[in-house]
């Protein structure tokens, strides 16, 4: 019976996994459909299920709306999903702007836009609030985001940040509102129609009033109200809605009705996104779902493949592999540390087989990213912490392998875990497959330099992780016994030796990276100096190794010292907010790493204890008492 | 004995750690203080040094004494190069690990000789226009044009209170101010203005005030100079203001854009013309045409811009290509072929290389209604190859190390 123990569980979890297969059935409005939907966004072409998760993350931090957040998540609030509250968004906003979707956290913010405090009596939970709410202090508001505008973000207090933060926001959120119709509109399918019947006496009206001849009054002011309406909307730079038509190319709605007037057709798109605007306000599934249909099949001739992108991408976002893999990986975790203490094999072949399914689900969803951008794994600091992970978990699977005592699965597990709570962490930053800047579009680059960047990154906090659970067993248990002591001193050193590797060579590679794109080798940029910092220190640690300054406890202290360095590289140096290389980060992140740096500080100070102090080394005292 | 004792030292590991030790240290310090300083302070303070004497961190001034740059750099190269040659055995054990060493070897003395070796220089080009030079882009000078006969002088021999004295200019140059870095700005008839900085010339219509030295990578300093022009026979000529400003198409343009905003676009090209007009004096019935200006560097080649593309992905300003197709005309090899300089594709050409810098053109060069325009940066470094065979040397020095580790632990764990 013991035997089977790991290939149920293991097969239990796939069963959980494979469960995301499935994508949810629509019930009336065909919403799931409107996700697969095609649109240009950020540079790219997206699937709406995409945009609309993105833009939740931005606006809410969370990938679906809760539109009860006052209710306890036993009493059943209403979740809507993503594409629901975009569609209500872009073309419902009387339903949509009462949402509660707006995230708000900094007490001074809340009283500058004169939002109630929270009283679950009266529906409000304190955090989040709609467009309604907020609107009525909107210009009060304006003014304070004008002024922090100015100041330099690294000088901005707290307040000031969430201000900044909140006016990005809301200037997505407008955005959003004005991609499909006019914010402002009452019936749009109507007023379009009205539009387009409008357009040859509008014409005529301006060309006679700027010809200074006799005007019809009535078209005249009509059109330019349209004119203004459509400006506003192009002006807010929302996602280009229309597909290419012809010699066209992607083009946003506002730009699309400011065109029909200089002769261009109107696409047929615009009228069925119009239609489908008039469906779901008049609260007529049939309707919007018959509207849709004829869209989608309008595109498959000539758009096939941003349809099968799109496809691919939505079915990428339903199945979450990152999030299925992170699950796993704590169980394995947890199901590793346990082995320590009673020294069941059967728990450490569970971990053993947990770990290498979430790894086959990590590196399924490493490599459909990589098919869908067309790129090399790391792209940004969000593919980082996936790769990170990645290779982490790749390299403690191999010691499992090797040395069977349940250290590489820890190792494995929990680093697999956290970089992936990061990854999660930092994809509120927006769309993490976002394009690459002139600068960065080479494949060969990001292939070679950033790839063995990352890998000496993770091989760092491999080794770090390792004396972590040397110091932290060897001090508080007693099942550090010389054998196992030994083993890990010996698997730190071999990772340091890796890590030194490929630190080395990924840190020079982006030297001459630099060197092919700004013609230096060299430019103590502070990302190049956090690279440069853990080559140096990696050899530092070899070379107090070989002269024999440092052993078996002094190797640890090193290695989890590594540990500091390396946070400092992957994000302190983003924090200086200067350089070349500098791409995002939150202030959270700081807070974070200051914990972090502090953690592994305070298992130095542990590792520092003289040996009576382990309960491990006491432990071996008292059985050889000479 | 003492030789001993020094080769010991020269060649102990101790030393290696210690130089380790202090080269983490400096790096984390000299990152930080990029805060205060910006990239180019903070490299001077403590990269380009030997000692650095003060340590300035987020406006503290901490009284720390640490080995600059310089120091370490020579002093790993010395304990490498020792150690190598002291310890140096043929096993197949070391072969590694002295390859990886010697590639380490090869990058600092590679670094060291971009470093006295290496120079910057920028090539400024709108489509059409046709370069036989490239600019410097940091150093200035100061030149004298009579009739086509140009002196330069360059802007570091340009220090208050001395006299230049140049053997083919009739006359001497007092230098009354000098200032690194400098703005300048029009003079508004009936605005309420500081007094003249000098009463000729340029002065007249512009003001020109000391600045704050550039800090950040996209910074830069540009010097303005006032000096008196004096006759053999002891006569003050008059005074002048020159400025950087007015030498380089680049600020030119700058301060048209600048003056569009407030004062519209045709005052704005008044203003630039004056700006840009050289400023002269007549003596002896010659004309001697004088400008500050960025250093000139030419090339027995020429590069014509043919056509500069900046491309931004659909629907956003994030940049997405920038390209410039040149014309490359070399008249003692007879060559005249046309190339792409892009981001990350540069032109390596008779010793100098030409990588993508500045760009203003597509939808931008449209908005403005200006030609479109491309910057180079041109780079001449006789050493760009030692990073190249040196990390060459070290990856395959580390691989051949780990390998032989690795096969020997893997057999070893088989056998037991």
């Amino acid at each position: 019976m013991k035997k089977w123990i790991p290939a149920i569980l293991t097969l239990v979890m796939a069963a959980w996994f494979l469960g995301n297969l499935s994508a949810p059935k629509d019930k009336d409005f065909a919403y799931n459909e409107f996700g697969l939907l095609p649109v240009t966004a950020n540079g790219r072409v997206l699937p709406m299920d995409s945009l609309a998760r993105n833009s939740l993350l931005e606006i809410r931090e969370k990938q679906t709306l809760n539109a009860e957040p006052w209710k306890g998540w036993n009493e059943k609030p209403l979740i809507i999903p993503a594409t629901e509250w975009l569609a209500n968004v872009m073309m419902n906003p009387g339903v949509a702007n009462d949402w509660p979707v707006f995230r708000v956290d900094n007490p001074d913010l809340l009283s500058l836009l004169k939002l109630p405090e929270k009283d679950l009596a009266k529906k409000v939970d304190g955090k989040h609030y709609s467009w309604n709410q907020i609107q009525p202090a909107l210009a009060d508001f304006d003014k304070e985001s004008e002024r922090v505008g100015k100041i330099d973000s690294a000088n901005r207090t707290a307040y000031e940040n969430a201000v900044s933060k909140m006016h990005e926001r809301l200037t997505l959120y407008t955005q959003l509102e004005n991609a499909v119709l006019p914010t402002d509109a009452q019936d749009w399918p109507a007023e379009l129609a009205a539009y387009e019947k409008l357009i040859p006496d509008g014409v005529a009206a301006v060309q006679a009033q700027q010809a200074g001849s006799p005007f019809n009054t009535n078209y005249f002011n009509a059109f330019a109200g349209y004119i203004q309406r459509f400006q506003s909307m192009a002006g807010w730079e929302p996602p280009l809605i229309l597909p290419p038509n012809g010699a066209r190319q992607w083009r946003r709605m506002g730009d699309a009705l400011l065109d029909a007037p200089r002769g261009t057709p109107v696409d047929e798109a615009i009228h069925d996104y119009a239609k489908m605007a008039g469906a779901l306000a008049a609260n007529n599934p049939e309707a919007f779902n018959a509207a849709l249909r004829d869209y989608r099949s309008s595109l498959v001739p000539t758009q096939t493949q941003a349809l099968s992108k799109a496809r691919a991408e939505v079915f990428f976002n339903q199945l979450e592999p990152f999030y299925g893999a992170m699950v796993i990986y704590i169980l394995a975790g947890l199901l590793a540390v346990f082995f320590w203490f009673n020294m069941s094999e059967t728990l450490r072949r569970s971990a053993m087989w947990l770990i290498c399914l979430a790894f086959v689900i990590h590196t399924f969803g490493l490599v459909y990213r990589m098919v869908l951008e067309g790129r090399p794994p790391v792209t940004n600091l969000y593919s980082s912490a996936i790769f990170i992970g990645w290779g982490a978990v790749l390299l403690g699977m191999i010691l499992e392998r090797f040395f069977k005592n349940g250290i590489g699965a820890c190792v494995s597990s929990v680093i697999g875990f956290i970089t992936l709570i990061i990854a999660h962490h930092l994809a509120r930053e927006g769309d993490t497959m976002e394009m690459m800047r002139a600068v960065l579009d080479t494949n060969f680059w990001l292939a070679t330099h950033v790839v063995a960047v990352t890998v000496g990154y993770a091989s760092t906090y491999v080794a770090g992780f390792l004396a972590l659970i040397y110091i932290l067993r060897g001090v508080f248990t007693k099942t550090l016994d010389a054998d196992t002591g030994r083993s890990l001193a010996r698997m730190v050193y071999g990772i340091v030796c890796f890590a030194t590797l490929f630190s080395f060579v990924g840190t020079v590679l982006g030297g001459i990276w630099a060197d092919q794109s700004w013609g230096r080798f060299w430019g103590w940029d502070p990302k190049e100096n956090g690279a440069l910092i853990i080559v140096l220190w990696n050899a530092l640690i070899l070379h107090l190794r070989w002269g024999g300054v440092i052993r078996e406890r002094g190797l640890m202290n090193c290695a989890v010292f590594g540990n500091i360095v390396t946070a400092w590289s992957w994000f302190g140096v983003n924090m200086l907010g200067i350089g070349l290389h500098s791409y995002g980060f939150t202030d959270a992140a700081f807070k974070w790493l200051i914990l972090f740096v502090g953690s592994q500080l305070g298992i130095i100070a542990l590792g520092l204890l003289p040996a009576r102090m382990w309960k491990s080394f006491q432990a071996k005292a008292g059985q050889s008492p000479t | 004995m003492i030789i001993k004792k020094i080769v010991g030292f020269l060649t102990s590991l101790r030393l290696t750690v210690v130089l380790l030790a202090f080269s983490i240290i400096l790096v984390f310090v000299g990152t930080l203080a990029q805060v205060d300083e910006g990239l180019y302070g903070a490299q001077a303070h403590y990269f380009k040094r030997w000692f650095v004497l003060g340590v300035d961190l987020f406006g503290h001034k901490l009284p720390l004494i640490l080995p600059g740059g310089y120091l370490i750099g020579t002093g790993l190269l010395v304990n490498l190069v020792a150690a190598h040659i002291y310890r140096f055995q043929f096993k197949a054990k070391k072969i590694g690990i002295q390859l990886a060493h010697a590639g380490v070897i090869l990058l600092l003395v590679g670094q060291l000789a971009t470093d006295i070796l290496a120079r910057e220089m920028q090539m400024h080009f709108v489509e059409g226009e046709k370069r036989g030079y490239s600019e410097s882009a940091s150093d200035y000078e100061l030149i004298f044009d009579a009739g086509g006969q140009e002196t330069a002088i360059p802007a570091s021999l340009l220090i208050p209170g001395e006299d230049l004295k140049i053997s083919n200019l009739p006359f001497t140059i007092r230098v009354k101010s000098f200032w690194k870095n400098s703005s300048a700005a029009f003079r508004a008839p009936m605005m309420k203005s500081n007094p003249l900085v000098a009463s000729n010339g340029l002065a007249l219509n512009f003001d020109f005030t000391p600045a704050e030295e550039a800090k950040a990578m996209d910074q830069k300093n540009i010097p303005t100079a006032i000096i008196d022009l004096i006759n053999p026979a002891g006569v003050l000529l008059g005074d002048w203001a020159v400025s950087g400003w007015t030498g380089d198409p680049g600020s030119i343009q700058a301060m048209t854009e600048f003056y569009q905003n407030q004062v519209g676009v045709e005052l704005a090209r008044n203003i630039a013309v004056q700006f840009g007009t050289p400023q002269s004096l007549e003596l002896d019935n010659k004309s001697y045409v004088f400008v500050l200006r960025p250093a000139r560097i030419h090339h027995d080649f020429s590069l014509t811009l043919l056509k500069a593309t900046h491309t931004v992905y659909p629907g956003t300003d994030i940049p997405k290509d920038f390209r410039s197709r040149v014309l490359i005309d070399n008249s003692v090899t007879g060559e005249k072929r046309e190339v792409e300089i892009s981001m990350n594709h540069p032109l390596r050409y008779g010793g100098y290389t030409f990588y993508q810098y500045q760009m203003t053109a597509g939808e931008v060069a449209e908005r403005q209604g200006i030609t479109p325009s491309s910057v180079l940066s041109v780079v001449r470094n006789p050493s760009w190859l030692t990073p190249y065979i040196g990390c060459g040397m070290v990856g395959v020095g580390l691989i051949i190390q780990f390998m032989y580790h690795l096969v020997g632990f893997v057999s070893k764990r088989k056998t037991a």
